[in-house]
């Protein structure tokens, strides 16, 4: 039974998500909302991750120091480790995790909003596309921010590393930049990348599609925003899993 | 001109829609009235596709809405106008924004002949320029239910749909809004339906009225014969409370003395 509802729901997003890939009616229409909701979803949130990355930076630096620095290790092994942290899982996944819970509900809530208003009725008599022209733009929009939160966080994250070495001066910075150095693979950042445009579909297109599917009130459309959090939440930890063993 | 022929629509068991057939007319108020939980809303729904009715027919101007393809819905859909019950006015554009949003969509206008278009419907339905850069938050619910109407005529419809308009409103601007659907209605000959509850603009301006009762339709006619009906379905609803069952019984009893 359980099954057969999931099943129902993931044909129900899929034919949502048909509705939305599809021509523009407007180009010039569908780029204004596009540079919009790249702006509102992905700039606005420079200031929350570059905030969170900074400190989780720094934190990591300070526990990779104080719980595998060992003199039978490398004196580059914290930097190392911190840089593999933040490249490889923070920046991409666990960031996208906390977008999801701040882009993921300020989807779903506006769109189940002008669900629950009739807005979005409003938009099919006028005949124009609605889940296309209100989700599309979203999903387009955090696919190009993406990679730009991504770069930012690890640089952040990194400046915070660097912190904890020049004002808490856990570490030597030396040893820090050396460890940060150390065996660097481009590939890694690409891999972050790659991860982080799964994960931006999914932060996007999953609170649209509850809030596009909302019934009912107000009381509807906060379950919906939780709902987006806890099912764009869960499919990033799968996601993550999946594409972690696929691109390593 | 609108027919619908046979129109049911079930949710599950319930059967809400019981075989409705009708026809409404162009440039004229066509009205459909009755109880709450009568089926009105969802025969509005059925008429500009919201919901696909179980069976039966809406024929515009003769075309099958009914059977016509997505895209030749949707380019049917571009005739129509609707004022919905709540406006459903775009909350992040400006008053002017949103009536010129079906212009941005569809029409082949310029930005300057597109604003210029958008004011004129504003001035159209009387609303100051001073609203233009408001967003819909910030004005009453009659200058909202303008707006919707500006918005509903923007691309000049053949088909206005209104699910009661002035719900929500006070009786004078109730009567300003009906004014403006009857004007706009004859102005540009369009086929009106409205959706009411209201009994002022039933008396004032029902040119075709429709009574709804438990899914079927129980009556029509004009706003003149209602008085005299002796359908006691629909009088009960129309002077429902004992003021108006009393107006109704003296208007009634004088014209029987001066005949």
């Amino acid at each position: 039974m359980l099954i057969h509802r999931y099943l129902t729901i993931f044909g129900r997003y899929l034919m949502l998500m048909g509705r939305v890939f599809s021509v523009p009616e407007r180009m010039r229409m569908f780029m204004k909302q596009y540079v919009k909701e790249m702006a509102q979803l992905g700039v606005n949130s420079i200031g929350i991750v570059l905030l969170i990355s900074f400190f989780i930076g720094a934190v990591i630096c300070i526990q990779m120091k104080l719980n595998i620095q060992s003199p039978w290790m490398p004196r580059w092994v914290s930097g190392y480790t911190t840089r593999e942290i933040l490249l490889l899982e923070f920046s991409s996944s666990i960031m996208c995790l906390i977008l999801a819970g701040k882009v993921g509900s300020n989807i779903a809530s506006e769109i189940g909003t002008m669900r629950v208003t009739q807005q979005i009725d409003a938009l099919e008599i006028m005949g124009v596309n609605s889940a296309s022209y209100l989700i599309l733009p979203k999903i387009m929009g955090m696919l190009t921010i993406m990679p730009f939160l991504v770069i930012f966080s690890s640089a952040t994250g990194i400046l915070g590393a660097y912190a904890t070495a020049y004002i808490g001066h856990v570490l030597p910075p030396d040893d820090l930049t050396l460890g940060l150095q150390h065996d660097f693979k481009p590939w890694f950042m690409w891999m972050s990348i790659i991860k982080s445009q799964f994960f931006a579909f999914i932060i996007s297109s999953v609170p649209a599609f509850c809030g596009y599917t909302v019934e009912g009130g107000s009381v509807n459309v906060g379950k919906s925003s939780t709902d987006a959090v806890v099912s764009s939440s869960v499919l990033i930890l799968f996601s993550d899993v999946f594409l972690t063993q696929l691109l390593s | 001109m609108i027919e619908v022929k046979n129109l049911c629509k079930s949710f599950e068991d319930k059967e809400v829609l019981k075989g409705i057939s009708t026809v409404f007319e162009d440039g004229k108020t066509n009205l459909i009235i009755g109880q709450s939980g009568s089926g009105k809303t969802v025969l509005m729904k059925n008429l500009v596709g919201l919901l696909d009715p179980t069976s039966g027919q809406v024929l515009y101007d003769g075309r099958d809405f009914v059977g016509l393809s997505k895209h030749e819905k949707v380019m049917m859909r571009r005739e129509m106008g609707m004022i919905f019950q709540s406006a459903a006015l775009f909350d992040s554009m400006t008053v002017l924004e949103n009536v010129m949003f079906p212009l941005d969509m569809f029409s082949t206008m310029n930005l300057r002949e597109r604003i210029r278009r958008a004011q004129d419907c504003l001035d159209r339905v009387n609303l100051s320029r001073d609203a233009d850069e408001k967003f819909p938050g910030e004005i009453s619910g009659g200058m909202q239910k303008r707006v919707a109407i500006a918005r509903a005529i923007a691309l000049n419809p053949k088909y206005l749909f209104c699910d009661e308009p002035n719900s929500g409103l006070d009786p004078k601007t109730s009567l300003v809004i009906d004014g403006l659907l009857q004007g706009i209605t004859k102005e540009f000959g369009i086929t009106t339906i409205i959706n009411t509850h209201d009994m002022n603009s039933v008396m004032g301006i029902g040119e075709n009225i429709i009574f709804i009762y438990e899914g079927h339709k129980e009556w029509q006619g004009v706003s003149s014969q209602i008085m005299h009906s002796d359908n006691t379905r629909l009088t009960d609803f129309i002077f429902a409370s004992d003021l108006l069952k009393n107006m109704r019984q003296l208007v009634l009893d004088k014209e029987n003395v001066s005949r």
